[in-house]
């Protein structure tokens, strides 16, 4: 056999590698393409305490209500057609999950800069609002240079062949400017979202080949290839698997690379119940996970007859459930 | 012809986009979609719309229906994107409001063990401190129009100000319309004002559903009526199905 190995995996052998405590990033966005199939093998599994990063969806409601998350770093969790989630609600009305809440532009600069090994990365969105005060840790950062560009003080620059240059134009501006105080001396201030950077990523892909090459079929990339960058290793789960020079496509399509996955697992509707390229979202069985999780009874009964299995039982337990509602 | 609250609050949704040219009209909420692409196809024909997905759609199309051809691209990254890039006037939603604009999505009570969890902020601050921004808030309440937003997700004019007048340069709150009237912030010190009432609706009604002391400023004026091209548009282009009027009730 030539070239790169195989790095097919199952559910079980991906969540046999991760441990308690790790930060675990959740592609996908709300209750689209989110890998399903993974977060129910995580629900199933002995692993506890970990931080889920996500755009939060259906992801992140499962994994609090198995108990397997201590934090949550999220812009929002949401369900898209039913707007709240309602085990999210339930962790943190009850205390149960911590929450490190970003606007959305932070939450993708903050995966953008993990993802190119950058500490932080500067954005004006946070300023003013309270994401400021209940992230204590959050620092700004003043730009070194005005809105042209140019660096502010002369000397800024050391003993370049330019910095003279620069250093006269700098003063002009100054002078020009200096009606509006001393203000405009310094930079502006900026959020310093701090890099995301995470033990794992989980997504789940239309297509991916046995090398871990992967290809989305939706109109949306969502930030899916940035988690794969931000993450000491990526798992991959995908609608369908095929072999080495089997994606077929634009191939602006193919959306993670191999060098970024460490292992693949085919697994059919695993991402329902939310949207794929292959199938739309399962509305009525979202309905249904809405309405169990809302009760404790009804979650138990959901839990038993949805959870309790492999995905083979998950996807006949789904199946029948269509079955009786169809009548 | 007369025309319906919902419809009245479609054209003033509408007439928040009046003058923006080419940017992305950003709308959440039915009456905000259907006011963005309603401008779209009358006084505003710069405007950019989405499908509410990803594409931007050649034409504006009817809530709900498929895109048809697209003109554009647009997934969730560039949204992003284009925030931080600034051609995009967004009209939100808020589950607060308070008397300078600071809007909360995120959770009522204290942030740390929320009465209520809701959605979280999503784009709210960013978008507040890098777009101009409207609200839509189909029902005018005192559990919406509060005197203080448990958690600013949305950033008012109190605290751009606050910010000073460089890290502020492009914070824009427009304008804010509820089932009952619309509202902007054109007073010293940014303070919401009632800028008009819709027919039907008492200065008094608006005053007794908002939790904090509205400015008004001597005769307030009435919004106005959709004009026939307008409720024709609206009726058997946009929302034949009358999806407004589940969100606005007669």
């Amino acid at each position: 056999m030539s070239g790169p190995v195989s790095k097919v995996m199952t559910a079980e052998e991906v969540v046999a590698s991760l441990e308690s405590g790790m930060t675990v990033g959740i592609g996908g966005w709300g209750s689209r393409r989110k890998p399903m199939a993974l977060v129910r093998a995580v629900c199933g599994s002995a692993l506890k305490d970990l931080t889920i990063v996500s755009c939060g969806g259906p992801d992140v409601g499962l994994l609090c209500a198995a108990g397997k998350v201590r934090r949550v770093v999220a812009p929002f969790v949401t369900l898209d057609s039913i707007p709240l989630e309602p085990h999210f609600r339930a962790a943190r009305q009850s205390g149960a999950v911590g929450l490190t809440e970003y606007d959305e532009g932070m939450f993708m600069f903050g995966l953008l800069a993990a993802a190119h090994r950058l500490p932080f990365l500067p954005i004006r969105a946070g300023l003013g609002s309270d994401v400021m005060r209940v992230n204590p840790g959050l620092r700004t950062v003043r730009s070194p240079y005005d809105a042209a560009g140019r660096p502010y003080g002369g000397a800024g620059r050391g003993a370049g062949k330019d910095a003279g240059e620069d250093a006269e134009e700098n003063t002009e501006e100054n002078t020009e400017g200096s009606a509006e105080g001393s203000a405009e001396e310094e930079g502006e201030e900026l959020v310093a979202v701090p890099a995301l950077t995470l033990d794992a990523a989980l997504i789940h892909l239309e297509r991916a080949d046995t090398r871990g090459n992967g290809r989305y079929l939706g109109p949306d990339p969502y930030l899916d290839d940035l988690f794969a960058k931000a993450a000491a290793r990526t798992y991959l789960s995908c609608e369908r698997l095929v072999d080495p020079g089997g994606l077929a496509g634009p191939p602006q399509t193919l959306l993670v690379s191999r060098m970024h996955v460490a292992g693949v697992v085919e697994a059919p509707a695993g991402a329902h119940f939310t949207e794929c390229g292959d199938h739309d979202r399962d509305e009525a069985f979202q309905r249904h996970y809405a309405a169990s999780a809302a009760d404790p009874e009804a979650w138990a009964a959901f839990a038993d007859r949805f959870l309790s299995g492999d995905e083979t039982a998950y996807r006949d337990a789904v199946r029948r459930w269509h079955e009786e509602r169809a009548g | 012809m007369s025309a319906s609250r919902a419809e009245v609050c479609v054209t003033a949704c509408a007439e928040a986009w009046r003058g923006d040219g080419e940017i992305l009209a950003a709308a959440m909420g039915t009456c905000s979609v259907l006011g963005a692409r309603l401008a779209r196809l009358t006084f505003e024909p710069g405007l950019l719309t989405t499908d509410g997905g990803a594409l931007l759609t050649a034409e504006p199309v009817p809530v709900g229906a498929p895109a048809g051809p697209a003109e554009g691209w647009l997934p969730f990254r560039d949204h992003l994107w284009l925030v931080q890039n600034g051609r995009r006037h967004v009209m939100m939603g808020a589950s607060q409001i308070d008397r300078y604009g600071n809007t909360n999505i995120s959770a009522i009570g204290d942030w740390t063990r929320p009465v209520s969890q809701l959605l979280g902020v999503r784009g709210a601050p960013g978008n507040t401190l890098c777009n101009p921004v409207s609200y839509w808030i189909p029902r005018h309440s005192t559990r919406v129009f509060v005197p203080k937003a448990d958690v600013v997700s949305g950033v008012g004019s109190d605290r751009a100000a606050e910010l000073g007048a460089r890290a502020s340069r492009f914070h824009d709150l427009r304008r804010v319309v509820t089932d009952l009237g619309v509202f902007d912030f054109g007073t010293p010190d940014g303070a919401m004002r009632l800028a008009s009432v819709h027919p039907g609706v008492e200065v008094g009604q608006v005053v007794a559903a908002t939790g904090f002391d509205l400015v008004i400023d001597g005769e307030v004026p009435q919004t106005r009526w959709p004009v026939e091209e307008e409720l024709r548009l609206i009726r058997e282009v946009l929302d034949p199905r009358g999806l407004r009027d589940r969100e606005v009730r007669a």
